[in-house]
């Protein structure tokens, strides 16, 4: 449990449930970039690519973290998914959001998809399609914040910051300091404009 | 519902931006091994130019097939056209052929319009220029070099110079970049203003060399000989001496002053070739980034369920 109680579990405002605080996810992301060294056996050939919009600064935070234990600056970008989804004309076209491949390219590197929360697995199977198209990595690894469950593609995290077992018609929400007020993993459970995250 | 691109003035201010955003990130795909997106896979773009064109052709050719669409062109010579079929006629075979989209050019103002709202066809139709109407995509990638260049246009002055008369960039140039917050002052002898040119959003000078050190860009626009019948002017060396830009005109220009030309350029009339080869000069940067614009406009009219930006109905 948290070692400060007036930010723990519990807190609502409007039905929602805090499950990570700052300091849990400051926890889970050194874990998730000690774990990814120690699968790697170091930072060599890493690149590190975040899923915008939320999977960008927290790939950046990990490879701080890396380059705080092993003193290497591990390559950062973001790779956008959208023009991948197999949802896309479902819905009006939707905004593009950056891609930024690092200037080494991905071609034989381990390259590690970064994302916040992983459930039906469907923007991974878009990430994948998409990283296809812009080189051939030795290998892909996924990291990720939250892994709420109830995947619908044959598709599984690496590295995870938290299990987190949730019912479909709860909405998981991450905020993260730099797009949003605070760092915070929250749960909402049924309230009227409920819908999956 | 927003399904055509037909007018610069069919776009809000918010739209213009989501296809300058859209265009931003579509560019680097220019920079990669594929240059492929899966975005329009399965849809049909049909180019249908009833007018000569090279670069807006083979732009829009070139954007939808990046975007994994499949591209039907059908030009006037050589199809039915020449042998008396009508617009309807080859608009109603398109449809049974089931294109999604109708990229469009025709000599006279308003065919675009006339195909999108006949009910003839249900493809979304984007306008590529009619008669001495609209350009808008030309309007468009002029924006987004200029935003490149020039960062937000708000409070910019753009200069449009030449023969605004028989101009459809000039039209869709001046409506749009007005919708952006810039301040356009179009620069024609008397004859080549349009009549009207006094409801339009713009300023009018006959004085090139009082206007230009202020702007941030300037546009030169080609002489459109095969749409004059009469004399517009007395000869093509009093026309360059007073409406061309050469050096001398150029050394005047502030330092980060771009200079812009839609093509084909006429070197020699409008603009002398030591400017149009010169650093200010964007002319070949504006045909690379025509292709990214393409492929927003395209993307956003078709790659979702309803598009997300275009005119009315």
């Amino acid at each position: 449990m948290p070692a400060h109680p007036n930010t723990s579990p519990s807190e609502s405002s409007d039905g929602a449930r805090v499950v990570l605080d700052a300091g849990d996810i400051q926890r889970a992301l050194t874990r998730i970039s000690h774990e990814i060294l120690e699968r790697n056996k170091g930072a060599d050939d890493l690149v590190l690519l975040g899923i915008p919009s939320r999977g960008v600064p927290l790939a950046q935070r990990i490879a701080e973290r890396i380059a705080a234990v092993e003193g290497y600056d591990v390559p950062v970008g973001s790779l956008d998914v959208t023009m991948y989804r197999d949802d896309l004309r479902l819905k009006p076209a939707r905004a593009l959001l950056p891609t930024e491949i690092p200037p080494g390219g991905v071609d034989g590197k381990v390259v590690v998809l970064v994302d916040d929360v992983l459930f039906s697995g469907r923007t991974i199977r878009s990430a994948l399609d998409a990283l296809n198209d812009i080189g051939r990595p030795q290998a892909v690894r996924l990291a990720v914040l939250v892994d709420r469950g109830h995947r619908e593609l044959p598709i599984r995290a690496d590295f995870v910051g938290k299990n987190l077992p949730t019912s479909l018609v709860e909405r998981v929400k991450v905020t993260l300091a730099g797009i949003d007020d605070v760092d915070a993993v929250t749960i909402q459970g049924f309230t009227t404009d409920g819908g999956a995250a | 519902m927003k399904r055509h691109l037909l007018s610069a003035a069919d776009l809000s201010r918010d739209d213009a931006e989501l296809i300058l955003r859209t265009a931003a990130e579509l560019r680097d795909l220019a920079d990669r091994p594929i240059k492929k997106l899966p975005a329009l896979r399965g849809r049909t773009v049909v180019n249908l130019f009833f007018e000569d064109s090279t670069r807006t052709r083979i732009s829009f050719e070139a954007a939808a097939k990046r975007l994994s669409a499949d591209v039907i062109n059908f030009a006037a010579k050589g199809s039915s056209l020449s042998k008396g079929e009508s617009l309807k006629d080859t608009a109603l075979t398109l449809e049974a052929m089931g294109a999604d989209a109708v990229v469009v050019r025709h000599s006279a103002s308003g065919a675009p319009h006339r195909l999108a709202h006949s009910g003839w066809v249900r493809s979304n139709v984007v306008n590529a220029g009619d008669g001495t109407h609209e350009h808008p995509t030309q309007a468009l990638l002029d924006a987004f070099t200029m935003t490149r260049h020039l960062g937000s246009l708000d409070g910019r002055r753009i200069v449009l110079v030449g023969d605004v008369l028989h101009s459809r960039v000039a039209r869709s140039n001046a409506l749009l970049l007005r919708t952006l917050g810039a301040e356009v002052t179009l620069v024609a002898p008397p004859t080549l203003l349009p009549v009207g040119v006094d409801t339009w959003p713009v300023e009018t000078s006959y004085d090139l060399d009082a206007v230009i050190p202020k702007a941030d860009a300037v546009m030169m626009l080609r002489v459109q000989r095969e749409r004059m019948s009469g004399g517009f002017f007395p000869t093509a060396r009093e026309y360059s001496r007073r409406y061309g830009l050469d050096g001398r005109r150029m050394a005047t220009l502030q330092d980060h002053t771009i200079v812009m030309h839609p093509g084909p350029m006429v070197r020699g009339m409008e603009i002398t070739a030591d400017v149009a080869d010169s650093d200010r000069s964007v002319i070949v940067e504006q045909v690379t980034n025509g292709v990214a614009v393409r492929m927003a406009v395209l993307y956003l009219l078709l790659g979702g369920s309803e598009p997300a930006v275009g005119g009315e109905e």
